[in-house]
């Protein structure tokens, strides 16, 4: 799909136990640019714990994190630094309740790259755009609808220019009837060529977006490949009993277009 | 039986006075005590074990001791250990560190119950703890605090009555040199405490304007 | 330094019995404020207009006046204008009970408030009076839920009760007063006064926990949340 074959994010033998659990037990994998990574698997199996390990908003036992070739872990350079490099989207968006949706996507720039106020507030509105919400950009979270938030929350990821982006479950709090619309948005990301990790039940969206799936349970990669070897033809048990269940519950949620 | 020659040009005058003094006191402890108790709440919730066991030693010991206690320490006893203040200065400092005490109980509430994902989103764009703390937290935890902060300041205005007690002559204390020169008890506090509820009542209408004004939208 | 700790030694029976006296002040206070404070709080809830907003006054006054001057108003004004020659303890109580009383309304009437609504139609539908009702429904709920604000009423009324040094009741703070000046000790003496009142304060408050949950109703409102880890 590109030239360009860096690699943008390396994972190594992440290891993380939460009391006498032990979560997430060697993950490792790379991201290249532009590629997007899906991630699947059953409750618990520390999907979420991974993503929060690889921004360090948890950190992990032992293992390690590169971006753009840069260590994060054991490094003496401040963690903040390479947050900027990593957008994140929360399953429960976590958009700041106190600020509208423009000041949610411009505070990054303000605050954190001390960007000027006028120029964080043109590319705020810009990125609000490319997410559809222009007209909303002046209305508080609390007034927006759970896909609209989401959105919100996706371009104030992107407005900091992040390397890869990191998507937990971002549809899995949302009403079904709204779950497209963000989809779409994360589509148009991969196809612009954004390199992305995401952590999804969607099937039918891994299927038409995925370069690669891995299939993590009880903290361990059990499968990985393309999505159409591992949705039509997995080499592992496990793959298969899980992939049924989903099936199962969700049917197909999201037409492919 | 209501001499109203006596409350004009006797008693109103040194009421007058005093009030100013009143003012002052409370114009110098609000907003330094509700500073303090945000430092203080700060402190308590996202400082190390020292700092924050700090913080909850001087929180017990300010709201588990009358505050006449702390203004008689602060005005009597300190002295003898080479710190003096003056009647006003003490009063101050007793209001400063009692109201920022039970201020700092209210605001630690209020942070503790915002949700854990604002700070997780906050840390994620790459802010500081800090920054964190002052663009994302307190703006928030700060209006939830509204209602508890607002109920401390009113008290605040009550309780600087104690003043009188450490020898500074605010309101209460310029009646009851008045009532007990002319033995008029009755008429002197009634028209002193005429004066507070006028005070109180202002102070909270302004305060409920205040925090519907800071409301944020759409959250009920 | 050791002539300090002597000092306090030989000082605590005439502090301590100064925290009887307190004790009496608060105990005599809060069960007036009781007393008057649940029917105040049914009135404002249940009662007519006129009723409800007489209360009102009364918690507006009550409240709005500090301690101090209402002490002074009383003691040595309005009781005396009424005919009454009441001690200082007596008048102390009257007064702090009054201004509870006020207070405590507002906690019974905001926990009255917050059992649910069905409790009563249920009530009312079984055939029980409004009267009944309230005894036996909605005040039995409501006191439970009162409990954490009532402890909150008792560690300031513990805290006000230092005020009636004003009046010259013998409680605590004047008997530290008393002996400060006479040994020219106020430190050590004012630092011990501050610690028996953290302990009555911290006490009372911990007695008050148990209390809760000796009389908790089973299976209602957990309020921890587990605290989320990242």
């Amino acid at each position: 799909m590109h030239e360009d074959n860096k690699i943008i994010l390396k994972v190594e033998e992440i290891y993380k136990r939460y009391r006498k659990e032990e979560v997430l037990r060697g993950i490792s994998f790379e991201v290249r640019k532009g590629e997007t990574k899906v991630i699947i698997g059953p409750s618990g199996s520390g999907k979420s714990t991974l993503l929060r390990c690889i921004n360090q908003l948890t950190i992990p036992d032992k293992g390690q994190v590169w971006i753009e070739g840069e260590e994060v872990t054991h490094t003496k350079k401040s963690i903040n630094q390479f947050r900027q490099k990593m957008g994140m989207v929360f399953q429960d968006f976590n958009l700041f309740d106190h600020i509208n949706a423009l000041g949610n996507v411009e505070i990054g720039l303000i605050r954190v790259k001390g960007m000027d106020k006028n120029r964080a507030r043109e590319k705020a509105m810009e990125e609000l755009k490319q997410v559809g919400l222009e007209k909303q950009a002046y209305l508080y979270p609390a007034q927006l609808s759970g896909g609209q938030k989401q959105r919100v929350s996706i371009a104030r990821a992107l407005a900091m220019d992040p390397s890869v982006m990191l998507f937990d479950e971002p549809t899995s709090a949302l009403d079904p009837e709204l779950i497209g619309e963000v989809l779409e948005v994360i589509k148009k990301l991969a196809i612009n060529g954004m390199t992305m990790v995401v952590v999804t039940h969607e099937m039918g969206f891994a299927r038409s977006v995925a370069n690669e799936v891995i299939f993590i349970e009880s903290g361990r990669i059990i499968d990985q490949g393309s999505p159409y070897v591992l949705f039509t033809n997995p080499e592992h048990e496990r793959t298969k009993k899980f992939l049924h269940k989903i099936t199962e519950l969700y049917g197909k949620s999201v037409e492919e277009k | 039986m209501i001499d109203l020659y006596f409350i004009q040009d006797i008693l109103l005058p040194p009421l007058l006075e005093g009030s100013l003094i009143t003012i002052k006191l409370i114009i110098l402890s609000i907003p330094s005590g509700l500073i303090l108790g945000i430092l203080i709440a700060v402190g308590r919730v996202y400082g190390n074990k020292f700092i924050s066991s700090l913080c909850a030693i001087y929180t017990l010991f300010f709201r588990g001791t009358p505050l006449l206690v702390q203004l008689f320490i602060i005005y009597y006893a300190l002295p003898s250990i080479g710190i003096f203040f003056s009647p006003f200065m003490a009063a101050v400092t007793g209001f400063i560190l009692c109201s920022g005490a039970y201020h700092s109980e209210y605001i630690r509430g209020a942070i503790q119950s915002i949700k854990i994902g604002q700070m997780m989103a906050a840390e994620a764009l790459g802010m500081s703890r800090i920054k964190a703390v002052l663009y994302i937290i307190l703006p928030q935890a700060l209006r939830r605090a509204i209602p508890g902060c607002s109920n401390e300041i009113i008290y605040l205005i009550k309780y600087s009555s104690l003043a009188f007690m450490v020898t500074c002559v605010e309101l209460t204390g310029a009646g009851k040199i008045v009532a007990t020169r002319f033995f008029k008890y009755t008429e002197v506090f009634l028209v002193v405490g005429i004066i507070y509820l006028l005070v109180v009542s202002v102070v909270t209408k302004f305060l409920n304007i205040l925090e519907k004004k800071l409301r944020i939208p759409g959250l009920e | 330094m050791t002539e300090n700790f002597l000092l306090v030694y030989q000082s605590l029976p005439y502090l301590l019995k100064g925290s009887i006296i307190t004790l009496e002040l608060i105990g005599g206070a809060l069960a007036l404020g009781l007393i008057m404070g649940i029917p105040m709080a049914i009135g404002q809830v249940y009662g007519n207009k006129y009723v409800a907003n007489l209360i009102s006054f009364y918690v507006w006054f009550f409240r709005g006046l500090p301690v101090l001057v209402l002490l002074f108003l009383f003691y040595f004004g309005l009781f005396l204008l009424l005919g009454f020659n009441l001690t200082a303890l007596t008048a102390a109580i009257l007064v702090l009970g009054f201004r509870s009383a006020a207070y405590q309304s507002q906690i019974f009437r905001g926990s009255i408030q917050s059992v649910d609504e069905g409790q009563m139609m249920a009530a009312r539908s079984l055939g029980m009076t409004k009267f009944k009702a309230i005894w036996y429904i909605i005040l039995p709920q409501a006191l439970r839920i009162s409990i954490p604000g009532w402890s909150n009423e008792y560690s300031i009324i513990l805290k006000d009760s230092a005020v009636t040094y004003a009046i010259g009741l013998l409680e605590i703070i004047t008997r530290g007063n008393f002996i400060a000046t006479r040994t020219y000790q106020p430190l050590p003496i004012f630092l011990t006064c501050a610690a028996i009142f953290l302990i009555l304060t911290y006490g009372g408050v911990k007695l008050l926990n148990i209390l809760e949950k000796k009389v908790k109703i089973p299976g209602y409102g957990s309020y921890s949340n587990g605290g989320k880890e990242y």
